[in-house]
């Protein structure tokens, strides 16, 4: 098969960005979207041209290093999959198809395709980690959790960490990614100790980035490669406003 | 850390405070929609209710000042927060689509600058009574004697004239759209809407939202078509005899409708 891609290329942080028109001919269906823009950039360096630079890795849709918004959606235009994930099947024989890098002031770009998400570690960093003792792990079963609560962890826990739904978001928010990290461990017996100071930093650290604010669209909900549901982001607010009602009002040591 | 820090400056904050405030203003238009409806009643009943109203003196200040302030909130962050999203986007796409985001959702700031402006014009008209001239805001008497405002008149008049009461059935109409995304979206930043309940609650909302058109439309329409009709006979420009055939018949019936109650005020 064949298709037009219209790619956005941008030299570098610093340089103005414009839209390219290339041809990728000879495609096989079954290749992912990736291993196409692998054959058009090997086209691309056999002409002596800079290929198009973009962000992958697993292949496998697990790592979240892929990104792309790809014809006005992150990720392609199937449901609950990566870029790398989403194969040329899906799109007809001579389309045009717009590929786009994910847009959002706190996810600058780097190079063509490519974003700088390090945003997301900086919130992770603020709080989406328990402080645990060194030395050997627990014995299993040592700590019950109800398989209602395990569940409803491990769909938060899904969270790649892509930013489709930063990308999706028509405010650049990050608020399910946050949610996701921050409600994940709050579900946990792990995650109590430090659940206020975790929803409180995290949400700072969110704000600092340039992250827009949530308008309850769920856009993110409905982009994001794993489905997290929005119920995270309820509860996001919830813990929040919990957390500063008793930071407000808590005693503190001498 | 500071609760007015968290409710002012943090995003999640901000969006609890908008949720706060949409709330208060929720309650005071279901209020002042259930003072209206009483239009269908004899106009003693809406004209002594507003009468009350103002004879609340400080108090009445008191409250207006506080849905006042409500309402600047509301607007004031939802300002501020479109701001800060237009600045966390600089660059836009070339192409989105939009996935799951109900059209109420994308149309909020519409809906709430065209109902603001609407609020503008409805307190010039109704509550400032400066939009129209004196013959707009009749006076008239309760059965005890005491001279008041008479508001059913007033809101009568003020429907005749189609171009206002268009304008009146708009607004209601993209009030209860913009009601329809926030009384869900309200649950939502205060984190009480789970999976749970959250089909109830959608599906509550716009049960509330139709209701609160279908009342608010219901007073305009009546009053456009004549369903309820003007019954002090000053407000009408027919203070004579009921056997006068110089006024039109409508002015007749409606006197005719009134019966004992105007011959005692007019008395």
């Amino acid at each position: 098969m064949k298709v037009t891609l219209r790619v956005w290329r941008q030299k570098d942080g610093d340089s103005a960005g414009k839209f390219e028109e290339y041809e990728a001919e000879g495609l096989n269906p079954n290749m992912s979207f990736l291993e196409m823009l692998d054959v058009v950039n090997e086209d691309l360096t056999t002409k002596g041209e800079d290929p198009i630079a973009f962000a992958h890795d697993c292949r496998e849709g697990i790592c979240g290093t892929c990104s792309c918004m790809i014809d006005g959606k992150p990720h392609g235009p199937e449901t609950g999959v990566t870029t790398c994930q989403t194969y040329m099947r899906s799109f007809n024989d001579g389309d045009l198809i717009t590929v786009e890098p994910f847009r959002a002031s706190a996810f600058p770009v780097q190079k063509d395709l490519i974003t700088d998400r390090s945003a997301f570690d900086s919130v992770v960093q603020a709080g989406g980690f328990i402080t645990a003792r060194t030395g050997s792990c627990e014995d299993a079963n040592a700590l019950p959790i109800g398989k209602e609560i395990a569940d409803l962890a491990m769909d938060a826990a899904a969270c790649i960490g892509c930013g489709a739904c930063v990308a999706a978001c028509k405010n650049s928010s990050a608020m399910l990614f946050v949610s996701a990290k921050a409600g994940q461990l709050n579900l946990l017996p792990q995650g109590q100790p430090e659940k206020d100071s975790r929803v409180l930093n995290m949400v700072a650290t969110m704000d600092e980035a340039g992250f827009g604010n949530c308008t309850n669209q769920y856009e993110c909900s409905a982009a994001c490669p794993k489905l997290i549901s929005e119920e995270f982001i309820s509860k996001l607010n919830r813990d929040y406003l919990a957390a500063s009602v008793k930071s407000a009002f808590k005693a503190s040591a001498l | 850390m500071n609760i007015l820090h968290v409710l002012f400056r943090s995003s999640v904050g901000k969006k609890v405070t908008m949720a706060v405030s949409g709330f208060i203003l929720f309650g005071f238009v279901i209020g002042h929609l259930t003072g209206n409806l009483q239009i269908f009643s004899n106009p003693d009943k809406i004209n002594s209710y507003a009468h009350f109203l103002e004879s609340l003196g400080s108090a009445l200040w008191a409250i207006r000042l506080f849905l006042l302030t409500t309402l600047v909130v509301h607007v004031w962050l939802a300002a501020q927060l479109t701001i800060e999203n237009r600045q966390a986007r600089k660059t836009g796409y070339r192409q989105q689509v939009t996935l799951r985001a109900t059209l109420a959702s994308r149309y909020m700031r519409w809906t709430g600058v065209i109902v603001f402006l609407f609020i503008v014009y409805h307190l010039l008209h109704f509550t400032v009574r400066v939009t129209h001239g004196p013959e707009a805001y009749p006076m008239t008497v309760l059965v005890d004697g005491t001279p008041v405002r008479d508001v059913h008149s007033m809101m009568i008049l003020g429907f005749q004239e189609p171009l206002i009461a268009i304008f009146y059935l708009v607004s209601v109409g993209l009030l209860s759209w913009h009601l329809s995304h926030g009384l869900v979206s309200m649950f939502q930043s205060v984190g009480l809407k789970t999976r749970t309940w959250a089909h109830f609650l959608e599906r509550t909302v716009w049960v509330v939202c139709i209701l609160y058109f279908i009342g608010n439309a219901a007073i305009v329409l009546a009053a456009m078509t004549g369903q309820v009709r003007i019954q002090n006979p000053q407000a009408v420009g027919f203070a004579c005899r009921t056997d006068c055939e110089v006024c039109g018949a409508r002015n007749a019936e409606a006197l005719a409708e009134t019966g004992a109650h105007s011959e005692e005020n007019q008395s």
